[in-house]
């Protein structure tokens, strides 16, 4: 679930289609390194870190959730941690069901949780130093949109 | 003895991720927590910012809530996403 060591998406995919051949969809999500800052600035680095055991726990839940809300066949997460350099994939989920629509809105719902409320705090390095990133709003506007759904 | 964690940001104004320290006996809930911690590490009111959330033995707490000697105790600034 997380791991200090690169993640290559084409090898985590390619397993995870084997595991599931009866699957009618499989949707994958990569989420890779930027080179440049919301300020446009060089980004040299970026250092992600996790509180164990409450990040996984988080994550766990998710992909409870996840597979509870939508008729899965199958979910995965993996998330990096650690020293990262630009181009690097810094998460791979994976969900696999019988038909499009449930993998494409489980991975988004899994990707939305990662984004908002799983347990990581990111230091990004460019030329003028190392600074650790608030919360984006609009990744909260993005998840609360689940939240909506299920009070509909 | 009780392990004091510093996630993110926050070791960054302790100057260190995690230490031992036995709680002062004036130390009882996450208030006179904050209070100490600010003040020993002359945080100047960072550790007093409810941004910054406890948790007791991995679990955030609701606060006000008692800390005891021997519990695992950390500081989480806002998360900043994955």
């Amino acid at each position: 679930m997380l791991t200090d060591a690169p993640l290559s998406a084409p090898a985590l995919l390619s397993e995870f289609e084997s595991e599931y051949p009866d699957a009618g969809a499989i949707v994958s999500f990569s989420g890779i390194v930027r080179p440049r800052n919301a300020a446009g600035e060089q980004v040299t680095g970026l250092y992600l870190q996790a509180y164990s055991p409450m990040t996984e726990r988080g994550m766990t839940t998710s992909l409870a959730g996840a597979l509870q809300r939508w008729p899965l066949d199958g979910a995965m997460v993996l998330h990096r941690i650690g020293d990262m350099v630009p181009g690097e994939t810094i998460v791979f989920v994976a969900t696999a069901s019988r038909h499009r629509r449930a993998a494409f809105e489980a991975a988004d719902f899994l990707m939305d949780y990662l984004k908002t409320q799983a347990v990581f705090w990111k230091k990004e390095t460019t030329a003028a130093g190392s600074t650790w990133i608030e919360p984006r709003s609009e990744d909260y506007a993005d998840a609360a949109r689940w939240a909506k759904a299920e009070g509909a | 003895m009780n392990r004091i964690m510093y996630w993110g940001k926050l070791a960054d104004v302790t100057g260190c991720a995690n230490e031992q320290r036995p709680l002062p006996e004036t130390v009882t809930d996450t208030q006179s927590l904050r209070a100490w911690i600010d003040d020993l590490h002359k945080a100047d009111g960072a550790f007093l910012d409810p941004v910054n959330r406890i948790a007791v033995n991995d679990e955030i707490v609701i606060e006000p809530a008692d800390v005891h000697a021997g519990d695992d105790i950390a500081f989480l600034p806002p998360i900043g996403g994955g």
